[in-house]
C-alpha cells in the first residue's frame, strides 16, 4: 500500500488535469492515473477548443499552450449528393489579439500532455500507462482505487473520476446506469497534412487564423450528425460524428462514412493532396441534461465526459466544460478539506457550481437537442435534399422563362412540404436551439 | 556484483517516422519515445541477476537531452538502483564511436562486473556501441545473448547465443560486456510503488567535464561517420481493379502482367 493522497484523479484528459492543476496549486497531494501511454494518447475531439476556463487555469495560456489556429470563421454547409449551400460568418474582431475569440483549433495529442505537465509542475504526480480497475470502499464511502499494477491499491480522501465517456468508475460506483444508443455519438477523424500556405490559400486565411467548418445532410449520408473540417497550422482535422443509433439504422461503419464524406465533391477539393497522418475514433456523450447522472457520492465526484458534460448544440462544446468541471470539483474539494467533510453532502458545492455556471445552464438550455434530433430525421436528410434541389432548379439556366421555373418550384415545394406540419417542426427546431 | 546497463531512448516502434526537413535525420514532431526494447532485456537481466545473487547494484546509463530522463525514470520504476544521465549539449550529433567513448569514460568511473547493452537500437539499428565499448575497455564481449548464467564463485558467466541452425554456448571471464537479444527474458512491469518512488528519486547528471572529456572532441564536428541522407521508402502505388467478366478480366490480367508488370 502506498502513502495516502488527498485526491486521486483517474484520467489525465482536460477535466482530470484541470482538477489536478487546481488542487496541486492549493497544496493538496494529488496523483493522476492515466491509462494511455501518455496523457492524451487515448483522447480525441473534433478540433476546436474554447478557452475561457483554460485562461483561468493558466493565465495567458496562448504564450505557451500547443494551440494551432484562432478561429475567426464559422461555416455551416448543407450538402446533397452533388451540391452544397453554405452559410459563413467571419469577424475581424476575432482576429485582433490573444485570446481572440477564446476558440482555437488544437490537437489533443499535444494539448493534453501540456496541460498534464502544468499539473505536474504544480506538484501533482502523473502516472501514465496505468489502468484503474476499481474503487476501494470503506464503510460505504469511496476511499481509494485499485490500479492494475503490483501494489496498485492507493487511498485518498476523494477520488475524481475523469475517466471519460465510458467511465468505468461511474458505473462501478452505481452513479450511472448503462447507456442507450441514442445518447452517444461516434466520431471518426483523420488528421491530414498539407503545407501551411496551401491551407491558408485554400481556406482564405491569413497568418494563424483558422476556420471551423461543419457539414450536414449528405455530408453524413443524411444521418443525425455532421461532418467537420477544422484548420490547424499544417494539418486539417477532418471527420464525421453521428449518433450510434444512426450508424445502426444506416448499417454503415464510421470509417466508411468518413471515406464517403472525404469523397464528396465539396470536401475532396478541400483536402486534395493531403497526407493522412493519423486516424482516430471516439464516442461522445451527447445525451444532454437528462443524461447527466448523479455526479457526487461519498468520496467520489464525476467530471468531464464521465459526467456527460457535453453541449451538443451548434457549439459542439465539451473540452471547455470538462475543464470547468475539473476546476469546480477541485475548488469544492479544497473547501471540503478545510471542513474535513468529503461526504456527498460535503461535496455538494460541486453540483451547485455547475448548475450556477454556464456548464449546466447551457446543457440544460439545449436539453431537447438529443430527443429533437432523434425524432426529426427529416432535418438531416429530406429537408436538406429538398432545399438543395430547389436551389438547383432556381439557378439552372435554360431557355425556360423564369416565371415557369418559379411556378414549377412552388409546385415542387408544395408537393413535398405539408406546410402546417413543417411550421410545427420549424417551431420545434426554434424552441430546441434558440428559445430561452 | 555491480551491474551497468546502457540504454537509449528511441521512437516507439508504432511511430510514423518522417524525415526531417533537411533530410538528415527524423522529424521528432508527434513521436512518442520509449526505452529501446533490446535494452529493456538488459535491464531485466540485470535485475534478475541482482535478485538471484541477493546482492549488488544495477545502474542505468544514458546519453542525451533532458527528454532522456523519462527513459531513465522508466528504468528506476522497474527497480534499477541508480540512473546516470550524461547530458551535455556538446554531445549533439556525435557518431557511435564518440558515444562509445563517452560511455566508456562513464563506465570506468566504477568497476562494473557486468555491462549490458541491447544488441541494437531500433532506431538506427547500428548495433555497434556495445562492441566499441568492450574494445575501449579491453573487456570480453558476447553478442546477442538469449540466455545467461552467472557463475558467481568462479567469477565467470555462461551465455547462449542463437546462430544459424544452432545454439552457441560461450563461457567468459568477468567483467564482460553482453549485448541482449530477444528471448533473454520477459521484461517486468513496474509496480505502482516502484513508479511513485522513481518519480522522486534523483538522477545523477554528468556533463563531459565530469568525465574528463573535452567538449571540442565530441559532437557532429568530430563524427567519423555521418548520416548523409534519410528518406522514406517509396510509397506503394494504388492497386488496379480489372473490370469485366471473368474470362475478359483474366486475359486482361495476363496482358498487364506481361506488358506492364513484366513478370514473364
Amino acid at each position: 500500500m502506498s502513502d495516502k493522497f488527498d485526491v486521486i484523479i483517474v484520467g489525465a484528459g482536460p477535466s482530470g488535469s484541470a482538477a489536478a492543476l487546481t488542487l496541486a496549486k492549493a497544496g493538496l497531494s494529488v496523483v493522476v492515473f492515466e491509462r494511455g501511454e501518455y496523457p492524451g494518447a487515448k483522447n480525441m475531439f473534433g478540433g476546436v477548443l474554447y478557452t475561457p476556463i483554460l485562461n483561468r487555469l493558466v493565465p495567458n495560456f496562448w504564450e505557451e499552450a500547443p494551440i494551432e489556429r484562432h478561429i475567426t470563421k464559422r461555416r455551416f454547409g448543407l450538402l446533397s449528393e452533388g451540391s452544397e449551400a453554405a452559410f459563413e460568418y467571419r469577424c475581424e474582431d476575432f482576429n485582433t489579439s490573444p485570446p481572440y475569440n477564446q476558440s482555437f483549433s488544437a490537437l489533443r495529442a499535444q494539448f493534453d500532455p501540456w496541460l498534464a505537465k502544468k499539473a505536474e509542475e504544480a506538484g501533482a504526480m502523473i502516472i501514465p500507462e496505468t489502468v484503474v480497475d476499481d474503487l476501494i470502499w470503506k464503510d460505504g464511502k469511496v476511499c481509494g482505487v485499485k490500479a492494475r499494477r503490483e501494489g496498485g491499491e492507493v487511498e485518498a480522501d476523494v477520488v475524481i473520476a475523469a475517466d471519460g465517456v465510458n467511465s468505468f468508475l461511474a458505473k462501478k460506483s452505481g452513479l450511472r446506469k448503462a447507456f442507450t444508443w441514442n445518447v452517444l455519438a461516434v466520431a471518426a477523424k483523420e488528421v491530414i497534412a498539407l503545407p501551411r500556405e496551401t491551407i491558408e490559400d485554400r481556406f482564405s486565411l491569413e497568418g494563424d487564423e483558422g476556420v471551423a467548418m461543419e457539414f450536414f445532410g449528405d455530408a453524413v449520408a443524411g444521418m443525425v450528425g455532421a461532418g467537420f473540417i477544422y484548420t490547424n497550422k499544417e494539418t486539417l482535422s477532418v471527420g464525421v460524428a453521428c449518433t450510434i443509433n444512426a450508424f445502426i439504422d444506416k448499417k454503415i461503419v464510421p470509417n466508411d462514412l468518413l471515406e464517403r464524406f472525404k469523397a464528396h465533391p465539396s470536401i475532396r477539393r478541400l483536402i486534395r493532396k493531403g497526407e493522412t497522418l493519423e486516424y482516430s475514433g471516439h464516442m461522445i456523450p451527447e445525451g444532454g441534461y437528462n443524461q447527466v447522472p448523479e455526479i457526487i457520492t461519498d468520496g467520489l465526484v464525476l467530471v468531464g465526459d464521465a459526467a456527460h458534460l457535453v453541449n451538443a448544440s451548434f457549439y459542439h462544446e465539451g473540452t471547455n466544460l470538462a475543464m470547468a468541471s475539473g476546476l469546480y470539483a477541485a475548488e469544492t474539494i479544497i473547501e471540503a478539506k478545510e471542513k474535513g467533510d468529503f461526504s456527498q453532502k460535503g461535496l455538494q458545492g460541486y453540483r451547485t457550481k455547475l448548475e450556477e455556471s454556464f456548464v449546466l445552464k447551457d446543457i440544460k438550455k439545449y436539453r431537447l437537442v438529443e430527443s429533437w434530433a432523434n425524432k426529426n430525421p427529416k432535418f438531416f436528410k429530406e429537408y436538406p435534399d429538398l432545399a438543395l434541389d430547389l436551389l438547383k432548379d432556381y439557378f439552372t439556366i435554360s431557355e425556360k422563362p423564369k416565371e415557369t421555373i418559379q411556378k414549377e418550384l412552388t409546385k415542387k415545394f408544395r408537393s413535398k412540404i405539408k406546410l402546417l406540419r413543417t411550421m410545427v417542426e420549424l417551431n420545434q427546431f426554434r424552441k430546441t436551439f434558440f428559445s430561452s | 556484483m555491480k551491474i551497468a546497463v546502457c540504454i537509449k531512448q528511441v521512437p516507439a516502434s508504432e511511430s510514423k517516422i518522417r524525415p526531417s526537413a533537411d533530410g538528415k535525420g527524423i522529424d521528432p514532431a508527434g513521436l512518442s519515445y520509449v526505452v529501446n526494447p533490446y535494452d529493456e532485456f538488459g535491464v531485466e537481466e540485470a535485475l534478475k541477476i541482482k535478485e538471484q545473487l541477493g546482492e549488488g547494484t544495477v545502474t542505468a546509463i544514458s546519453i542525451g537531452t533532458a527528454k532522456v530522463s523519462e527513459a531513465l525514470r522508466t528504468c528506476l520504476a522497474v527497480g534499477v538502483d541508480q540512473a546516470i544521465h550524461i547530458q551535455d549539449p556538446a554531445t549533439e550529433g556525435s557518431d557511435g564511436l564518440t558515444i562509445a567513448r563517452i560511455l566508456t569514460a562513464a563506465l570506468q568511473k566504477e568497476s562494473y562486473d557486468l555491462i549490458f547493452f541491447g544488441r541494437q537500437a531500433i532506431d538506427d539499428d547500428s548495433g555497434a556501441i556495445g562492441i566499441y565499448v568492450a574494445e575501449f575497455m579491453g573487456l570480453p564481449h558476447v553478442a546477442g545473448i538469449n540466455k545467461l548464467k552467472i557463475l558467481a564463485e568462479d567469477y565467470r558467466a555462461v551465455a547462449n547465443r542463437q546462430i544459424e541452425g544452432a545454439t552457441e554456448v560461450i563461457e567468459t571471464a568477468l567483467p564482460a560486456v553482453f549485448t541482449c537479444q530477444k528471448e533473454l527474458n520477459e521484461p517486468r512491469y513496474a509496480s505502482l510503488p516502484g513508479i511513485m518512488k522513481a518519480k522522486q528519486k534523483p538522477l545523477t547528471v554528468w556533463t563531459l567535464s565530469d568525465l574528463g572529456i573535452a567538449p571540442d572532441t565530441v559532437g557532429s564536428g568530430h563524427a567519423k561517420v555521418t548520416e548523409d541522407q534519410l528518406s522514406s521508402p517509396p510509397t506503394r502505388s494504388a492497386g488496379k481493379i480489372i473490370e469485366g467478366n471473368a474470362s475478359e478480366a483474366v486475359s486482361e490480367l495476363v496482358r498487364l502482367l506481361r506488358e506492364e508488370a513484366k513478370v514473364f
